[in-house]
């Protein structure tokens, strides 16, 4: 199978995914089994992929010219095939335990849900691979759309005032801020291709950089950094498995992917160093890692938890981008993987405890650990790799941040990481304190569905299994970085 | 057929009005919409035709009765007019298609056949505008085409009284506007003895700057075509006609009326007024400019107010218009280029818009309101899908040809070093998601649940020609910029293509 052909099967087979399951809407099995089989497809695809990266070879598609510098091009960078393996892999895992969560919360309307959920991840993908910001921009607003439905599912007043927020808040930051940022840059380069090294330097009038290094990261809601973060709690009403794929992978990683991208192969990492363009969004980054820790810890609903704790993670990822060293590049690019994997296995156990318990606060879970033991082993795992404890995987990224801080001569940053776990320990280890408290146990009815616990126990096994096998990934993370 | 062929120029304007005439005598109104789309489509096969003639051929200049310019009227089909005949042929008849069920719900059954005999006049005149060389003949056109649509917009009567007053404001205003294109015509006859375009570009270039009664005259001939095109602030006449005139006429005056004038106005601007090149620079930088982006603010805000949704749309449209003199007001090609670009786009926008909220309104046999669609986007889907793909369009995202729009006319500011006016143009840019995007809440984000009815083909099919062609115009934009540069190279260089 040649290059080309092999992007295309990998963008359309969601495509495919969606329209199988639309086929199939009366047979439940053989439609929800669609999601699996086009995981496992565009994982394989996208594993492909990303060990040809590394044997030099080439993924390129020109498909016509939409203006005039500016065609409708797929390219995948070493960065995009990052996020397609993380997006793709999770997909499976994610495709099984929404058979397991949609069936066991008896949720209705499940074709529809499963029809958007693989165009959603259709869109994730082709961020991944765009090969200019034009071709990025189009599929970020499909994944918003794509996702819309996915937010309101329950269609009550509630939800659909959560849609709301999420479908303003993105749409309207994206094209007041981030398409004006677009053609910016289309205007002074005359072409918006990822190039490594960037394509502004030189082009670019250096003063006023910093307005468009703002434009970009207001203008991408999806990174969520505050103020534009409240679409993402907001979202928090989706049925669980939006919040574990799209809502801790797929949406909020597409944001920071694509303000890396940006960092890396629009504006160049050297040109935006030495410009110091970014030094204010390492404080206000900081600020959010900080802000959204502390309200992390005043939420008792445990989503909303793990949402603002995803805000505050996001934002390590764009400290990573602003920093611009070598290492704290590679720190954000790392933190992709870690923080995907281990926030989906917290909100997948978070889904778990809510199908087979039906418990939502975590002031409520007393003496659940003994009644569910592997959900809340998987949550450990998940919980310690993203508060950056070794051997599991977070603590990969989280060392990479503060070498990169200390590299940008950024101690305070280097300081703020630690204090940042510190939070981290108590907001993501408190319910597992309250679920093996013996004092606490209450009589709370066990709902069997291994479905939903086997795919967190798996993610959460990943996190330390991966910890081991960091140099796989940090092969092509050097290949972002050079 | 040969015969035909030797006479299209003046074919796609005298058949619509001979068919008019014939057409007010027959009482079924059936047969009369049967007429028009036969007449719409030789129309369009003609306009094909004069397309083909001009790409191999170049400029064509037809002469009424053989008579020799300047006694003679001739037509002049060039670079800047081969672009809006083609739309304006392929649209009349889409609309023409569309306008069936319209008619038959919006105005008196009784009248519907004869509307269709008012509805040729208009594009007959509309048509003449688009392609007459003569200014004089211009304001014949001019004319024909008020008339008609006063009368087309009082049919609105039937639904909202309020038509009969839109249609008295707009004969007042128009009468105006009309009154002021003549006196200039008189001002530029008196000094040079000659109507002809061409003529009358040879015989100014005589006079040296100095000569107030051509500057005088030219300002007459501007004013009256800027009332006429509805550009701000003599633009008020345009939102009460466009929203209470039946929906069909709507569409087809919102889509083209103005674009037409438009056309004339940057001719005049750009192969006669250029002579004097002083004058052009002051009209176009002290009050074209500023009138544009004033437009552009006032249209939108204004806009985001309103209630009433067709009334939206026809601020909405002052807007626009407002963006496309804003282009032309940049004295070089990269501006007009972008001004026809969003001719173009801005005509099948703005027209899918009306159409969709047409079929709304007889759907709904009310005003369409913010409140009364609640939710329509369940009850109607195709028809609402239709409407925000136009929307989106509108706003300006990609894989749409209003992002096309939007990109020259940045482009153009930007090469121009304009960069105050680009932060505006950006900036209102985004109140436009304002409007629009409360028609799309209360469309699809409603708490009301209906289940969907099943919609006419009639009416959607033809909607969704336009959503299409939206779609399709802005993932291949290489025809329209095309056009569009073919124009403004004919209007800014001269060129003989």
């Amino acid at each position: 199978m040649t290059n080309e052909s092999l992007l295309i099967l990998g963008l359309l087979t969601p495509l495919f995914a969606a329209f199988g399951s639309y086929c199939f809407k009366n047979n439940i099995n053989v439609r929800d089994s669609f999601g699996v089989i086009g995981g496992v497809i565009t994982f394989l695809i996208s594993l492909k992929i990303f060990n040809g990266l590394q044997a030099e070879e080439q993924y390129v598609i020109n498909l016509f010219t939409l203006f005039n510098g500016v065609d409708f091009l797929f390219n995948i960078t070493p960065l995009g095939s990052i996020f397609s393996l993380v997006a793709s892999s999770l997909w499976i895992l994610a495709s099984i335990y929404t058979v397991g969560y949609m069936r066991g919360a008896g949720e209705k309307n499940q074709t529809r849900f499963v029809i958007f959920y693989s165009i959603a991840i259709h869109a994730a993908l082709a961020i991944a691979w765009s090969g200019n910001l034009l071709m990025l921009f189009i599929f970020y607003e499909i994944l918003t759309f794509s996702t819309f439905p996915l937010v309101g599912h329950k269609q009550d007043a509630e939800s659909q005032a959560a849609g709301r927020v999420y479908l303003s808040i993105l749409v309207g930051t994206s094209l007041v801020l981030f398409l004006p940022a677009i053609f910016w840059v289309w205007l002074e380069t005359g072409s918006l291709n990822f190039t490594p090294g960037g394509i502004l330097e030189g082009k670019f009038p250096t003063e006023y950089l910093i307005f468009l290094v703002a434009m970009l990261v207001f203008g991408i809601g999806k990174a969520a950094i505050m103020p534009i973060h409240r679409w993402l709690p907001a979202a928090m009403v989706a049925p669980t498995p939006v919040s574990a794929l799209l809502h801790a992978v797929a949406v909020v990683k597409a944001g920071v992917f694509s303000f890396l991208m940006v960092v890396v192969y629009i504006i160049g990492p050297d040109y935006l160093l030495q410009s110091k363009a970014s030094n204010w969004l390492v404080w206000l980054s900081s600020f959010t890692i900080l802000t959204a820790s502390i309200i992390a810890i005043s939420k008792d609903d445990l989503k909303a938890r793990l949402a603002y704790s995803t805000i505050s993670q996001l934002s390590y990822i764009i400290l990573g981008a602003a920093l611009a060293t070598t290492f704290a590049l590679k720190g954000a690019s790392f933190h992709i993987i870690t923080h995907a994997l281990g926030k989906i296995t917290l909100f997948f156990c978070a889904g778990a405890i809510y199908v087979t318990a039906h418990v939502k606060k975590i002031s409520e879970l007393g003496g659940l650990g003994f009644k569910t033991p592997m959900i809340f082993f998987a949550y450990t795992l998940g919980a310690l790799s993203i508060i950056g404890v070794p051997p599991l995987i977070g603590s990969w990224s989280k060392l990479f941040l503060v070498i990169g801080s200390l590299e940008a001569d950024f101690l305070f940053v280097a300081i703020l990481l630690g204090i940042s776990s510190l939070l981290n320990i108590y907001y993501l280890l408190q319910p597992v304190f309250i679920a093996f408290n013996k004092k606490n146990i209450k009589n709370i009815n066990i709902t069997k569905a291994p479905l939903t616990i086997w795919p967190p126990v798996i993610t959460g096994v990943g996190c330390l299994f991966l910890f081991f096998f960091s140099n796989y990934f940090l092969n092509i993370i050097n290949g972002v970085v050079a | 057929m040969n015969i035909f062929l030797d006479d299209a120029t003046a074919l796609v304007v005298v058949l619509p009005l001979l068919i008019a005439a014939i057409i007010a005598f027959i009482p079924s109104s059936r047969l009369a919409w049967f007429i028009t789309i036969v007449t719409l489509v030789f129309h369009l096969s003609l306009s094909v035709e004069l397309f083909q003639n001009f790409s191999s051929f170049g400029t064509i200049i037809y002469e009424f009765g053989n008579w020799p310019p300047p006694w003679g009227i001739s037509f002049k089909l060039d670079g800047v007019n081969i672009g809006l005949q083609l739309l304006f042929s392929a649209f009349v008849l889409v609309t023409t298609i569309y306008s069936r069920k319209i008619f038959l719900s919006e105005i008196d059954p009784e009248d519907s056949g004869k509307a269709y005999s008012l509805w040729l006049l208009a594009i007959g005149s509309l048509n003449g505008i688009i392609l007459t060389n003569d200014i004089f003949n211009l304001f014949v056109f001019l004319e024909i085409s008020a008339l008609s649509s006063i009368s087309l917009i009082s049919l609105g009567a039937g639904t909202n009284r309020k038509a009969l007053l839109a249609a008295f404001n707009y004969l007042v205003i128009g009468a105006i506007g009309a009154t002021f294109y003549v006196i200039g015509v008189g001002f530029a006859y008196a000094m040079t003895g000659t109507l002809n375009m061409n003529d009358l570009i040879i015989q100014l270039s005589q006079y040296s700057e100095g000569q107030l009664a051509i500057f005088a005259g030219m300002s007459f001939m501007l004013i009256g075509l800027m009332v006429k095109s509805a550009v701000f602030p003599l633009h008020l006449w345009l939102p009460p006609a466009y929203s209470y005139a039946p929906s069909a006429v709507s569409t087809l005056f919102a889509a083209l009326a103005t674009k037409a004038i438009l056309i004339f106005f940057v001719r005049i601007l750009y192969e006669v007024f250029s002579i004097y090149n002083g004058y052009l620079e002051i009209f176009l930088d002290y009050i074209l400019l500023p009138l544009s982006l004033i437009a552009i603010f006032v249209g939108t805000i204004i806009a985001i107010y309103q209630n009433d949704i067709k009334k939206l749309l026809a601020y909405s449209s002052i807007a626009q218009i407002g963006y496309i003199t804003l282009a032309f007001s940049i004295n070089d090609n990269s501006g007009v280029l972008a001004g026809f670009v969003h001719i173009f786009n801005h005509a099948l926008i703005k027209g899918g818009l009306f159409m969709a909220v047409g079929y709304l309104a007889i759907s709904l046999n009310d005003r369409v309101t913010l409140e009364s669609i609640e939710g329509y986007g369940q009850k109607y889907p195709i028809t609402s899908y239709a409407l925000l793909v136009c929307g989106l369009s509108l706003i300006g995202l990609p894989l749409t040809n209003g992002f096309i729009s939007k990109l020259y006319i940045f482009q153009a500011l930007y090469s121009n070093e304009m960069f105050l006016t680009i932060g505006l143009v950006a900036l209102s840019s985004a109140l436009a998601v304002i409007y629009f995007w409360k028609i799309v809440e209360k469309l699809f984000f409603s708490s009301k649940g209906y289940e969907a009815t099943s919609e006419d083909p009639a009416i959607y099919i033809p909607i969704w020609i336009i959503a299409l062609s939206i779609i399709y115009f802005g993932i291949f934009s290489s025809t329209i910029v095309e056009f569009s540069s073919i124009a403004s190279e004919s209007l800014i260089l001269g060129g003989s293509n």
